[in-house]
């Protein structure tokens, strides 16, 4: 335990312990997912070491923490997408019949990245989206750290990445 | 378990069953029953890829969908249960059509590579196309590709080809206790591994092999040899443990070239371990012998058998028998050893063993007729609580270990004595770990709660031993435990019976056993272990345990005070004896050494003067006799090798040569017939103890030394294994030498880690090896684990001896 102890940071044991008392006793496998994201708010993003500490910390085996994180698109599994914030801009049908390349290009321009990358000072990672992420009445649209922005422009754009950059964090929120 | 419950109570409460109709056909069956079960039990065929009869029900192939009267949709017969009037067709139009589009999704992605997949002819995604499918797919786009994962030496995988029914997952989950495979990532991009680069650790690793319904894991060794239907399928035993698990044995072109799990409910379900299934690559050895062979002035010749034969029986006509020992291994048959025996008593010869570990042979005459469960295999299932004293169950007797999982599951608890921390693939309540020379002293403890606890008065020959004993904390826990459970059972294992003070352990168990109402048994020793001592393979009992005139020397006595003529039947003393440098030196002064034998290593060549090819396993017709006392014949299943000829041949012609009374067997089964009879007729008195005048080991190790903890490595128990290279390359730390950290510091040895090669200095008996090193926490301190059987065993001395290890 000494060595998970050293892995997992007091943050992310605190929070994976306060979820694992929600469920009842043997019952841990339910909290994996606030434990991961745990983990995530930390590094943003899971690495193997991170994992198998998780897998560790919770009496889970390490390939049930694997096949939960590589389930869920909110996790990154890849250390190039580790940056602060994250960017999905939806290209699915309605948003790309709605200008959403243009979006994406403007985007990759001014962070000087392709999607799927992230910038070289770890601020933003510009996330490949593929599924419609249900705001069509609203498109194009984009998810900022979780938050859903919508009818977007490329000013518009511009200003919420801006606003992030100066005073944002993972969990702040912000209207469009 | 409430369903096996109900199983059991069957015949009873016949009102509960429910009623209902498969094929208009009427069906009874217990109520919560799954329709897959029901129809297979009375041979309605049902396809199915994931449904699996021991394991859980996933229901996510749905193959096996099937019209059921008043439901809108065809319903999985592998998750619906039965109910009351329930009508269900298995073969309807309706059923039929939607297994016809069921087979057309799996094979969207499923490449059309029979022709070089392995599985090719005994696929079951490949039989049920033939008989569900259409012979077009409306799908024109192209399929998905999986990478290939390397988990290791045993299994190959082909990635593309899973149809992700996750039988393999939920084995590891369900079955091996040891979660290795899953299934990453989601929808179109799902794939069966292991996420990071890892081999199969598991020692049933294997049977994901069985199990996976097509050729996405196949088994490597045995990859590409031949095609199914070219192999001849034959019962056989498993040879390296006490389970006799029942395989089943494939051979090509008279070559055994595969073995998978047989189906015996009551021995080994379905599973094998992975020694049983892999250790046939032994079989064709480098080092087999093809015709017998004579040593003249340090020069072999090969020899006709005639020749060799009349020169074994002239080297034993005239010897003194007092001067001859006679060590066989416990992996041959029950005739094999009968007939041994047979012929070396008829000469006067009582210097017989095949304990070639064993060094306290004390108390060898108040033993049972055979070493035995105490139970049946299957009932290990049902005990509530274990104490296993000197057992590393789960490598030894990998099924057993899979029996006490199954008790454990529901609930029961398991305590251990051992000298070292185990790796269990269940929760154990608590492991008591001691140093060697310390496991005496450690169940005196729990010896003395359980006197406390039951009232009994501790008999005189224990009483030395007891009286200054004081109960600690845990040993009154494990006590109370054992003897608050209903049906609870203590039980010795290999490296209890390997240990110097056997005869005390054993008895401390035995009184433990009793003190709580526990059911005594031995969980070890190798394929026909009970075998030999039914057939007379011991200094101190004949056949069927008569008593002998005069009782002879033990294994270890024979290699201690050196014989002038030896008689081995497939054993290499460097690696099946406890002191491989006392052994072969015993070898070395002999004036003859007679071996009957599959292998001639080097140093069998050095130290034989005769050598009799034997057939290897599978080559020979016999029987083995497991730890419940389940006598499995088998008969041969590939030809023997060259000139080599199955060892009770061999013996029946030697008695023949000697004139042996009684030598007229026409087949093995002849053998065993008269062996059989004698046994059945023997009296067994059963775990007759004697604690008079009990052995108490010494502990004087020097401050230099450390104490050897000399199991027997998973891999290197029997010539046959020995040789099974996959299995092998799959375990290399067997052959290291282990010490925890703290005594790694202590020695100072941690600056071998700075450089790669990490090798010290072993010394033990005189002789220094040089050997690498790792570090294991799990060992106690003062001890190193260098395990018995393993390449540089074999020059070393006494498995539980002192050793050194130095820069
Ligand atoms: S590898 Fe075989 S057993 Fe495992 S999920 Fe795929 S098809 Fe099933
Ligand atoms: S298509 Fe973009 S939100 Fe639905
Ligand atoms: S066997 Fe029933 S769904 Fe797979």
């Amino acid at each position: 335990m000494a060595n998970t102890n050293t892995i997992l940071t007091k943050y992310e044991r605190d929070d994976i312990d306060s979820w694992v008392a929600k469920f009842p006793e043997g019952r841990s496998q339910s909290a994996l997912l606030a434990a991961l994201r745990a983990v995530m708010h930390e590094d943003h993003y899971l690495s193997t070491e991170k994992m198998d500490a998780v897998a560790e910390y919770m009496g889970l085996s390490k390939i049930a923490v694997y096949e939960v994180a590589s389930f869920y698109s909110m996790y990154e599994l890849d250390e190039k997408a580790a940056a602060k914030n994250s960017i999905s801009v939806c290209t699915n049908v309605s948003c790309m019949l709605n200008g959403s390349d243009e979006i994406v290009e403007h985007i990759e321009e001014r962070l000087g990245i392709k999607m799927g990358e992230s910038t070289p000072d770890k601020q933003f990672f510009f996330k490949v989206e593929e599924e419609c992420l249900a705001a069509c009445c609203g498109a194009p649209m984009m998810q900022l750290n979780h938050v859903y922005h919508e009818n977007l422009t490329k000013e518009k754009v511009d200003a919420l990445l801006e606003s992030v950059k100066t005073n944002g964090s993972l969990h702040k929120k912000e209207t469009s | 378990m409430s369903k096996t419950e109900s199983k059991a109570a069957k015949p009873e409460v016949v009102e509960n069953l429910v009623t209902f109709f498969i094929n208009d056909k009427e069906h009874q069956a217990i109520p919560g029953s799954m329709l897959i079960e029901v129809a297979d039990a009375s041979d309605i065929h049902i396809p199915r890829f994931c449904y699996h009869k021991k394991l859980t029900v996933a229901a996510n192939c749905r193959m096996c969908l099937v019209e059921v009267e008043k439901a809108p949709k065809p319903l999985p017969a592998c998750a619906t249960p039965v109910m009351e009037g329930m009508k269900v067709w298995t073969k309807s139009e309706k059923a039929l059509t939607a297994q016809k589009d069921t087979m057309e999704f799996l094979l969207i992605n499923h490449p059309l590579d029979c022709p070089i997949c392995d599985q090719g002819g005994e696929c079951e995604l490949q039989d049920l196309s033939m008989a569900f499918g259409a012979s077009t797919s409306s799908y024109q786009e192209i399929k998905r590709v999986v990478v290939d994962k390397d988990i290791g030496e045993l299994v190959s995988t082909e990635m593309t080809r899973c149809i992700q029914c996750t039988r393999c997952v939920r084995f590891g989950d369900e079955i091996s206790g040891m979660r290795e495979l899953g299934a990453t990532g989601r929808g179109d991009r799902m794939e069966i591994g292991t996420f990071v680069e890892k081999s199969l650790d598991s020692e049933l690793s294997g049977n994901i092999i069985d199990i996976c319904p097509v050729g996405a894991l196949t088994a490597k060794p045995s990859r590409y040899h031949s095609r199914s239907w070219e192999m001849l399928q034959s019962e056989g035993i498993g040879s390296h443990d006490g389970v006799g698990s029942n395989v089943r044995l494939h051979t090509f072109k008279n070559k055994l070239v595969r073995v998978i799990a047989g189906e015996n409910d009551a021995i080994n379900e379905c599973w094998i371990s992975d020694r049983d299934r892999f250790s046939y690559e032994g079989v064709y050895a480098q080092d087999r012998v093809k015709s017998p062979m004579i040593k003249k002035n340090g020069i072999w010749k090969e020899v006709d058998w005639i020749v060799a034969l009349e020169a074994v029986a002239n080297e034993l006509k005239d010897v003194n028998p007092n001067a001859v020992g006679v060590l066989a291994s416990a992996r041959a048959t029950i005739e094999e050893q009968y007939l041994l025996q047979k012929v070396m008593r008829s000469l006067g010869v009582n210097n017989i063993d095949h304990r070639l570990r064993q060094t306290d042979f004390y108390d060898q005459e108040n033993t049972d007729l055979f070493p035995n469960l105490g139970m049946k295999i299957a009932d290990v299932e049902s005990t509530d609580a274990v104490m296993l004293i000197g057992s590393n169950v789960r490598k030894e007797q990998p099924m057993i270990n899979h029996r006490i999982r199954k008790a454990v599951l529901k609930g029961a608890k398991v305590f251990t004595v051992n000298p070292r921390e185990l790796a269990f693939n269940y929760d154990v309540a608590e492991q008591c770990v001691v140093t060697p020379n310390e496991m005496v002293a450690q169940l005196a403890l729990i010896a003395k709660a359980s006197f406390t606890l039951s009232k009994k008065k501790v008999p005189a020959g224990l009483s030395d031993l007891l009286k200054s004993v004081r109960a600690t904390k845990s040993a009154k826990t494990i006590a109370e435990c054992l003897s608050d459970a209903k049906k609870p059972a203590v039980f010795v294992g290999n490296i209890a019976q390997q240990h110097p003070a056997y005869s005390t352990i054993r008895v401390l168990a035995l009184v433990i056993a009793e003190n709580t109402g526990a059911t005594f048994g031995v969980v070890g020793g190798s394929g026909n272990t009970s075998g030999a001592w039914l057939a007379g393979l011991i200094p101190h009992r004949k056949e069927a345990g008569e008593a002998v005139d005069e009782i002879g020397k033990n294994a270890a006595e024979m290699l201690n005070h050196p014989k002038k003529v030896y008689v081995l039947l497939d054993v290499e003393l460097e690696s099946d004896s406890d002191n491989p440098q006392q052994a072969l030196a015993a070898l070395n002064q002999a004036e003859c050494v007679i071996a009957i034998s599959p292998y001639a290593n080097k140093k069998m060549l050095a130290n034989a003067d005769v050598i009799l090819p034997s057939a290897a396993y599978s080559e020979t017709s016999g029987t083995y006799v497991n730890l419940e006392g389940t006598w499995q014949s088998f008969k041969a299943a590939s030809k023997s090798y060259e000139n080599a000829r199955p060892a009770w041949k061999i013996l029946r012609v030697l008695g023949n040569q000697l004139d042996v009374k009684g030598f007229d067997y026409v087949s093995s089964k002849d053998v065993r017939d008269e062996l059989k009879d004698l046994c059945d007729k023997a009296e067994d008195g059963l775990h007759k103890f004697e604690a008079t005048g009990i052995y108490v080991p010494h502990d004087s190790a020097s401050s230099k030394s450390l104490q050897r903890i000399g199991e027997v490595a998973e891999y290197s128990c029997d010539s046959l294994v020995r040789r099974a290279q996959s299995l092998q390359a799959s375990k290399p730390e067997q052959q290291l030498v282990q010490l925890n950290t703290k005594e790694i510091e202590n020695l100072g040895l941690q600056t071998v880690f700075e450089s790669n090669l990490n090798k010290v200095q072993v010394k033990q008996g005189g002789v220094m090896v040089e050997m690498s090193i790792t570090a294991n926490d799990m060992i106690p301190d003062g001890c190193a684990l260098l395990m018995a059987g393993t390449k540089s065993s074999g020059l070393l001395g006494s498995a539980f001896g002192e050793i050194e290890v130095t820069l």
